[in-house]
């Protein structure tokens, strides 16, 4: 590589979206350049300095109801003739119309009857081998809710500190495990604090951990002998959850940071907590 | 999936953009019911704000696009079928806000060749602009100051954190383009901070 193109990569590599054999391509580089190291060294400080540096707007609060009472008013002035073909109106008006017409035909008693036979099939037959991914899109859903409920309600933690030392044994009291804690704040995760849920019909310690302007909920409780260690990620309404388990733990990280961001966080979590 | 997206919602209303808009499609609206509307999208409502605020520089002007935008988001909602809301949302997003940029002939799109990629100058005294490098208000000035490109590429990427691949689909480019306009947005960003902190002095 010469020093063109490595100027050419130098956000590429420096925002963590290139390739790992391009990346290490550059790195070879900048070991024999050091005109381009101090390129990068700078670049690098002004990216961070970007993000460190400029404000984020938040929307305000009178926002959001103006948006609610506008979507409110965009479905009354729907004209009524619409709803007659599709049959679900946004909000029923209460009454104003009778009963839907499968009741009017015994034909539809027929169709009704087979259709339920035929959905009872299909669920005896694939339910048990879909499962493990019912069972996470549910979970996923929890999680979510109770990340985007963290966020909303100012109720982000129980125990604010980016003291591991202080969550923690905050955390031992109050569950019947002991979860890992760690401050992660040299490699740009800094521990906020922690706080109870429950969440899988069990109550779990959720971490919190602040990454550049976003929140990031770390969901940690017991692992079942039975289940699978290998992890995952699962992409939904914009938040991305990842998840893995050691010996003693399950953990669901959740959070609308890229999935990069993440996955790094995750590496960091287990670098720093002990082996079992 | 994102062009189809964002042909929907072009083709919907636009009130607070005067002519132009055309009756919703209602039949689309009628099926989705604004209670998983509100639950997938209004949790996006930070960002929508955020980059609506950087582009339009004005906060009244980033409160009704954003508003625009939920509301036309919510008429072609039924169309979307992905599973990145928050990509759709800021697309339609920054789409209202480029029209109303438009409208307000308060245009600063610099057209850029982004095929040729033109390395900003590597400044003679580097360590000048980082020891500023800290100085929030100068740099918060020198973003407001770039292109409306450049501004939503930086606060895509520095405040959202989101990755080269949904920058693309949210700015309708490809890929590629993303990491040489981030390059010459910070390059652009760079001149200034040394242009003003040389001033300064």
């Amino acid at each position: 590589m010469n020093c063109e193109e490595a100027t050419k990569l130098k956000d590429g590599y420096l925002d963590g979206e290139l390739d790992p054999i391009t990346s290490q391509t550059i790195e070879q580089h900048l070991r024999e350049c050091p005109k381009c190291d101090q390129a990068y060294k700078i670049h690098g400080s002004l990216i961070r300095a970007i993000g460190n540096a400029t404000p984020y707007y938040k929307a305000p609060a009178e926002l959001r109801e103006r948006i609610q009472s506008s979507l409110r008013e965009e479905i009354a002035e729907l004209p009524t003739r619409n709803f007659a073909r599709d049959a679900q109106p946004l909000f029923p008006r209460r009454q104003s119309r009778p009963r839907p017409i499968l009741w009017e035909t015994s034909w539809n008693w027929l169709a009704l009857a087979a259709a339920i036979i035929f959905a009872a099939i299909i669920a005896l037959t694939l339910v048990p081998r879909l499962q493990r991914p019912g069972a996470d899109q549910f979970l996923a859903t929890q999680l979510i809710s109770s990340h985007v409920r963290s966020l909303m309600a100012s109720h982000l933690t129980d125990v604010a500190s980016s003291d591991q030392h202080t969550v923690k044994p905050w955390l031992d009291t109050k569950l019947d495990f002991a979860p890992p804690v760690v401050d992660l704040s040299n490699e740009g995760f800094p521990l906020i604090g922690g706080r109870l849920d429950y969440l899988d019909n069990r109550p779990v310690a959720a971490l919190v951990y602040g990454r550049r302007k976003h929140f990031i909920n770390l969901f940690v409780w017991p692992a079942a002998s039975n289940e699978s260690k290998a992890p995952k990620t699962i992409t939904r309404q914009g938040y991305q959850l990842l998840h893995w388990a050691d010996a003693d733990f399950n953990y669901w990280a959740v959070s609308d940071v890229n999935v990069n961001d993440l996955q790094t966080f995750r590496q960091q979590f287990e670098t720093r907590t002990p082996r079992h | 999936m994102a062009a189809t997206n964002s042909q929907t919602e072009s083709n919907s209303g636009s009130s607070i953009f005067g002519a132009g808009g055309k009756a919703p499609e209602l039949r689309t609206v009628i099926k989705e019911d604004v209670a998983s509307f509100e639950e997938a999208l209004l949790p996006h409502l930070d960002a929508a704000h955020n980059l609506a605020r950087w582009l339009l520089r004005n906060e009244q002007d980033a409160q009704d696009v954003v508003q625009e935008a939920y509301l036309r988001a919510f008429k072609s909602f039924s169309g979307f079928h992905g599973s990145n809301g928050r990509a759709w949302l800021l697309t339609i997003v920054r789409n209202t806000s480029y029209t109303l940029l438009k409208k307000n002939q308060a245009v600063d799109f610099t057209t850029f060749d982004e095929e040729i990629h033109v390395v900003a100058d590597e400044f003679a005294s580097p360590a000048t602009i980082l020891e500023h490098g800290e100085d929030a208000e100068l740099i918060r000035e020198a973003m407001d100051a770039l292109p409306a490109e450049f501004r939503e590429i930086l606060a895509l990427r520095h405040q959202e954190g989101l990755s080269y691949k949904e920058i693309a689909e949210i700015a309708q480019v490809p890929t590629g383009t993303v990491m040489s306009r981030l390059a010459r947005a910070r390059g652009k960003l760079k001149e200034y901070l040394a242009a003003r902190i040389g001033k300064d002095k």
